[in-house]
């Protein structure tokens, strides 16, 4: 196992989920429960010391029981390292705590990911749509079961109307 | 409520209640000294936001408060597009990312891409794709510095970079066809080499360049305006910038000396080209216009070793299962078009797994999170823009400042909505 993942499975064995290394790439699952002390660890350990937000985005998987995948791609620019850190959600409760706090940046990102997939962050100071109009009511666009073409959205073009 | 003391309540949204001086009546008619925050939009069709993008300023006299913007405008589902194509109909899509520069998107996505199937490209091709490439950053960093003087009200500057911008973008055309909307990275190589005629007017231009970047600098280094609209504006620290996800000329302006091209060993054919980083030091406006400045050199420096060390050998990688035949092999040999075809209308079966691949584009970090589930198509794919991220620190960055500083913040990122909002 990668060593960073080591360190994480040894400061929160209860938490820790599983550690996937792929092509270079190192993704850490976690509990939802332990993710923001995880994050704070990571953020403040003088080891590890992952100082900069590379991105936030999150995965649909229908099928599973635990629908969503949240994945926080956060780096660390001294040491040199890169870590994927993961955590999954059911459909009934999907809520996880913002790292808005850890990482400026994650303010933004979340709010994309909320926008896109549905997925509240507990302890967010803004969470709002984004890039979707503000009273969009149709669903969360890249969720699995909303279709490509839209719900409806473009029909509210009365110009459309009129051609059809 | 006191007889002594009139209160008087105007019908805004905020109920705000005035108190009048009983000594001073007269002052009860005329209600002129209130202090409220004014709201107040900007854009979303305003001709400094590089596209469309709505501002609500809070402000307190002319200096901002806060400032929250509205993004969205030209949100046209790109990651939802990407999960419906093969990766190969992708690359198109990627052009109208950042639609300045298409070629860097193309090299970024493609990289990506190669990633997650483990192609090695040869070394013809890395070379051609990071001569492209450095094109491509002159050509953006040329668009942002005519762009940003323009806004900030010098106008000379923009017609000496857009001249010279005319002159890449022509060469553009020749190499493929098409001024912006490239689409000339393939996954596993380039889609055709550079012909004699194309390198000799490269060459031409790499002599003819530098001259006029010093040319940039004389409009605007000793122009007070351009100072006093530039210097200790903006300023982020180094601590938030990385916070924040900043990243490319908008960190090192703050002195963090973190480019992906040398990091982790960089990539394409970077590490054989002897190149620096600039760094700046005070994290403003300014430090960001002149480590921009200074990238063009670096670029003309990159792009002359590059055309020396250049060795002739194939363009494309030799896996039939991902990459493309060649051109001219589709139109005479039945199994390369059968090929072409397959590739096109099923794709090419991707392991499954997730990757995620971050290049140094001319704005900052362009990254790719693909997901792949086996099968032709993406699972899932994340584009992590600079621009978005970049518009994440706005609010943090133009506080305090004035209304008129707003558009030289959003300038000093080199935004573009398209990338923004995808």
């Amino acid at each position: 196992m990668h060593p960073l993942a080591e360190r994480i499975k040894r400061e929160f064995p209860d938490g820790f989920v599983d550690a996937v290394e792929w092509r270079g790439d190192l993704a850490v699952t976690v509990r939802p429960a332990a993710l923001h002390a995880v994050a704070m660890f990571l953020r403040h350990d003088p080891e590890i010391d992952c100082d900069y937000m590379v991105h936030v985005s999150s995965v649909d998987w229908p099928d599973d029981e635990e629908r969503f995948e949240v994945v926080w791609e956060v780096a660390s620019i001294r040491k040199r390292h890169r870590i994927r850190l993961k955590t999954r959600v059911p459909e009934s409760d999907c809520l996880v705590d913002s790292l808005t706090d850890v990482w400026h940046g994650a303010n933004f990102m979340e709010r994309e990911v909320y926008d896109m997939m549905g997925i509240r962050f507990r302890n967010h100071p803004d969470l709002r749509r984004i890039l979707m109009p503000d009273d969009y009511t149709e669903g969360y666009p890249l969720r699995k079961d909303f279709p490509l073409q839209g719900k409806g959205w473009r029909d509210t073009f009365e110009f459309l109307n009129e051609k059809a | 409520m006191n007889d002594t003391e009139k209160t008087y309540r105007f019908e805004d949204q905020r109920d705000t209640i005035y108190k009048v001086n009983p000594e001073h009546p007269e002052t009860a008619t005329l209600p002129l000294q209130r202090t409220e925050e004014l709201l107040l939009n900007m854009g979303p069709q305003h001709p400094s936001t590089h596209g469309v993008l709505k501002v609500i300023l809070e402000l307190e006299g002319e200096r901002l408060v806060k400032s929250t913007p509205v993004l969205g405008y030209l949100h046209r589902g790109v990651e939802k597009l990407a999960e419906d194509g093969t990766y190969h109909q992708f690359i198109p899509h990627t052009d109208r990312l950042d639609y300045v520069c298409a070629m860097y998107n193309n090299f970024a996505y493609c990289r990506a891409v190669e990633k997650l199937m483990n192609i090695t490209v040869p070394e013809r091709a890395e070379y051609l794709r990071t001569i492209v490439a450095e094109v491509q950053r002159i050509i953006g960093h040329q668009f942002w510095l005519g762009t940003q003087a323009l806004d900030i009200g010098a106008m000379t500057v923009f017609f000496y970079t857009f001249r010279d911008r005319e002159i890449l973008l022509d060469w553009f055309d020749e190499l493929c066809g098409a001024r912006l909307t490239t689409s000339w990275y393939r996954i596993g190589g380039v889609e055709r080499d550079l012909t004699p005629s194309l390198i000799a007017k490269l060459r031409a231009f790499l002599d003819y360049f530098p001259p006029k970047i010093d040319e940039y600098q004389v409009f605007l280094e000793k122009n007070r305006i351009w100072l006093a609209r530039t210097k200790g504006v903006a300023v982020i620290s180094a601590e938030d910038a990385l916070s924040f996800g900043l990243s490319g000329p908008t960190l090192r302006g703050s002195g963090v000396d973190y480019d992906m091209r040398k990091h982790n060993g960089g990539y394409a054919a970077y590490p054989n080209c002897d190149f620096n980083v600039p760094v700046g030091k005070n994290g403003d406006t300014y430090d960001r216009y002149w480590i921009r400045v200074m990238e063009l050199y670096e670029s003309v420096k990159i792009v002359k070793q590059c055309l020396d060390q250049m060795q002739d050998g194939p363009i494309m990688a030799n896996v039939p299962s991902v990459t493309l035949p060649p051109k001219d092999r589709v139109f005479t040999n039945l199994d390369s078009m059968i090929q072409q075809f397959k590739l096109f209308s099923q794709g090419f079966d991707a392991p499954p797994g997730e990757i995620y691949c971050g290049t140094e584009a001319h704005k900052g970090e362009l990254g790719f999170y693909i997901v792949s589930t086996g099968g032709g198509k993406p699972y899932r794919m994340k584009i992590r823009s600079p621009s978005f991220i970049h518009m994440g620190a706005f609010d943090h960055m133009s506080r305090g400042y004035m209304i008129a500083d707003a558009v030289t913040i959003f300038g000093t990122y080199d935004i573009v909505m398209g990338e923004c909002d995808r």
